[in-house]
């Protein structure tokens, strides 16, 4: 009976939550559970993308993608533009919310050019930094020769492509880490650097001691995010290399768009994506759970 | 342990305002100084300037006889209790209390044995682990202080530390406080703008006003000889009753004539009333609600009416509206608490201050 009655307590509101969850609940269901449910079940068949019908086959796709070599060299490709990214763009952008914090004339102006790139759309960032690569009178190059160095190929070498692309992704969301970075620092109580100074603490203690640890929530906040984003990156390797010279830039995220859109073998290419999910998941579950050795709220 | 002096310390702003005015002040080794005033007044900025948090606009400070303006804070091996304790988050009790001498690279095991010493001294042992998070105000208050006193600094400074903390907690700080002074033997400055802690813990008090300091003396001293009237107003309570009289001669005794009466003047403050020209003038009076007595008719220098009365158990405040003025008395007199009653008062006559009511500086000291 109380049994009952407990039960009846829990579950009589269920309509009227549901009612309030429903709307944010629709586009979560239509726009991202199924469509990873549909891809994890379309990874089991060999759907060409354009064909009503398709076949069952199991595991295959998994099979023949792990015996793919440029299965591996993508996930290689992935895990160098991730970590060419990620460290940068956090350190770069500690480093830029450092040199701002302090107020001073055009300070206001000067975050605001670095935020910029973040809020142009990448596609046109592409292009501009494509034509800065231009191998014969590029900026780039022009830059380089002036200081006395050879000029570099750029996107048109598979030695530099990777690292191009990297710099183009990581000014992009420099004035983001910034930002959060400069929002974080502000935070940190002024008593703290006063009491450490008082306890002997030089500038350098003082930032790894009291700085560091303060705006570890938005250092672990912008390596997820970082993350994230170097994993789903398209629209600056589109634009930029197209996965080549050689496939140098193709990451995981582009094999998948090579093996569905363009090679017409969804199924497999379904399969890369479900890794990707996988993989994604896994990064973020090790990252929350290093977390609470580095991470102090 | 350390002598402090200021010379004509100074600390102006970029916009110009100046919050600390030229102030001469010496700090003897040992000694438990108190910097009072109301806020504003620039007692904090001082003790900032001592502890190298704020640089010093003009004049000398000096400690153990060498000029420190410019050394470090972290050179001076001063010491700094924080009202908001500014205890670092992210590290544990242990942490926080060892963070100055990891600093110092002083042994591991040497450190486990301070630290464990000086939680042991100031009842943190059982904390050790947690972080500032997880304490109450007072155990975050013992932190600050543990992390102040494992250093062996030369000199403790405090600022408002007790203020954070509720009225019960804080006379148990402040007792706690007290006997950490006498088994440290050590400098303390520490700011409050409360007299309460200002009068029981210090051996000398500094009160301050604007940026200048009104009077520097013994807890004694100062509320028996304050030097001017802020002074006397700001120290004691309930604050002193100041009146206007006219002082007046009859019959060679110099009298202080009230609205309602006159009160003698004691030999030794006639003389000084005398001597300063004061007969046929007009002064400010001040006495203490408790040298304030109920009386007869005939012996009153002020009559008015019960206003408000508090009763504190063994004595009672009695507010009394005498026309424009209200005289207060702390007594243990109970046949007066009735509102609305006239009553008749007068003065301990050895305890009355007269002030310049130009200058407002104490005439009779």
């Amino acid at each position: 009976m109380r049994a009952k009655r407990k039960y009846r307590k829990r579950y009589d509101k269920l309509p009227i939550v549901l009612l309030f969850v429903l709307p944010a609940l629709i586009p979560l269901i239509v726009f991202w559970i199924y469509p990873i449910l549909r891809s994890i079940w379309l990874s089991f068949t060999n759907w060409d993308f354009i064909s009503p019908t398709y076949k069952i086959i199991g595991l295959k796709n998994y099979q023949s993608l792990f015996k793919n070599p440029r299965f591996f060299e993508a996930l290689w490709h992935t895990v160098v533009f991730t970590a060419g990214t990620l460290f940068p763009t956090i350190i770069l952008g500690l480093i830029l919310a450092l040199l701002l914090v302090k107020p001073f004339r055009g300070n206001g102006i000067l975050k605001f050019i670095l935020f910029s790139p973040w809020i142009t759309p990448t596609v046109a960032i592409s292009i501009v930094w494509s034509w800065i690569y231009k191998t014969d009178g590029g900026i780039a190059n022009t830059i380089l020769t002036a200081l006395g160095m050879s000029p570099l190929k750029w996107i048109a070498s598979s030695d530099t492509a990777m690292l191009s692309v990297i710099i183009v992704t990581v000014w992009k969301s420099l004035g983001y880490a910034m930002i959060f970075y400069l929002s974080a620092l502000e935070r940190v109580p002024g008593e703290l650097y006063e009491a450490g100074a008082l306890d002997g603490a030089s500038r350098w203690h003082q930032f790894f001691d009291i700085t560091l640890p303060s705006i570890s929530p938005t250092t672990f906040f912008l390596t997820i995010i970082t993350m994230v984003n170097s994993l789903q990156a398209y629209d600056q390797i589109q634009v930029l290399t197209q996965g080549g010279p050689a496939g140098s830039t193709r990451t995981l995220l582009y094999m998948y768009y090579q093996l569905g859109f363009q090679e017409f073998n969804m199924g497999q290419a379904t399969a890369v994506a479900v890794i990707m999910i996988i993989l994604t998941a896994g990064l973020s579950l090790i990252q929350f759970k290093a977390s609470e050795k580095w991470v102090h709220y | 342990m350390a002598e402090i002096i200021l010379k004509n310390i100074t600390k102006e702003y970029e916009n110009g305002f100046q919050a600390v005015k030229h102030i001469d002040l010496e700090i003897k080794d040992n000694e438990f100084v108190i910097l009072v005033g109301p806020s504003g007044c620039g007692k904090s900025t001082t003790l900032r300037m001592i502890a190298g948090l704020e640089d010093i606009s003009e004049g000398d400070l000096y400690l153990d006889g060498v000029r420190i303006n410019d050394v470090s804070p972290q050179n001076r091996d001063i010491a700094m209790v924080f009202q908001n304790y500014a205890l670092y988050p992210h590290m544990t009790v242990y942490q926080n209390i060892a963070y100055s001498l990891r600093i110092k690279k002083v042994p591991k095991d040497e450190i486990d044995r301070r630290v464990k010493e000086v939680a042991s001294s100031l009842g943190l042992t059982d904390l050790l682990d947690r972080k500032p998070g997880q304490l109450s105000g007072g155990q975050k208050q013992r932190v600050a202080m543990g992390r102040a006193i494992i250093r062996h600094p030369k000199a403790f400074l405090m600022d408002e530390p007790l203020s954070n903390l509720d009225a019960k907690l804080r006379g148990q700080m402040r007792v706690e406080i007290a006997d950490l002074y006498q088994r440290l033997n050590t400098t303390f400055i520490y700011v409050t703008h409360d007299q309460t802690e200002a009068m029981t813990l210090g051996t000398k008090i500094v009160v301050m006003r604007d940026g200048e300091i009104q009077q520097t003396d013994n807890p004694t001293n100062l509320f028996n000889y304050p030097a001017n009237k802020f002074v006397a107003g700001f120290i004691g309570t309930p604050t002193m009753n100041f009146f206007d009289a006219e002082v007046v001669e009859e019959n060679g005794q110099v009298w202080l004539k009230t609205k309602d009466g006159k009160i003698r003047a004691t030999e030794e403050k006639a003389a000084k009333l005398r001597e300063g020209n004061w007969i046929g003038k007009a002064v400010t009076g001040g006495i203490r609600p408790e040298h304030t007595v109920f009386c007869s008719e005939e012996e009153a220098a002020f009559k008015g009416e019960v206003s408000v009365f508090e009763l504190l158990g063994s004595n009672a405040i009695i507010y009394v509206q005498c026309g424009d003025e209200r005289i207060v008395l702390n007594t243990d007199d109970t046949v007066h608490q009735e509102h609305g009653k006239s009553v008749y008062m007068k003065v301990k006559e050895s305890r009355l201050h007269i002030f310049d009511p130009e200058t407002e500086r104490t005439i009779t000291n």
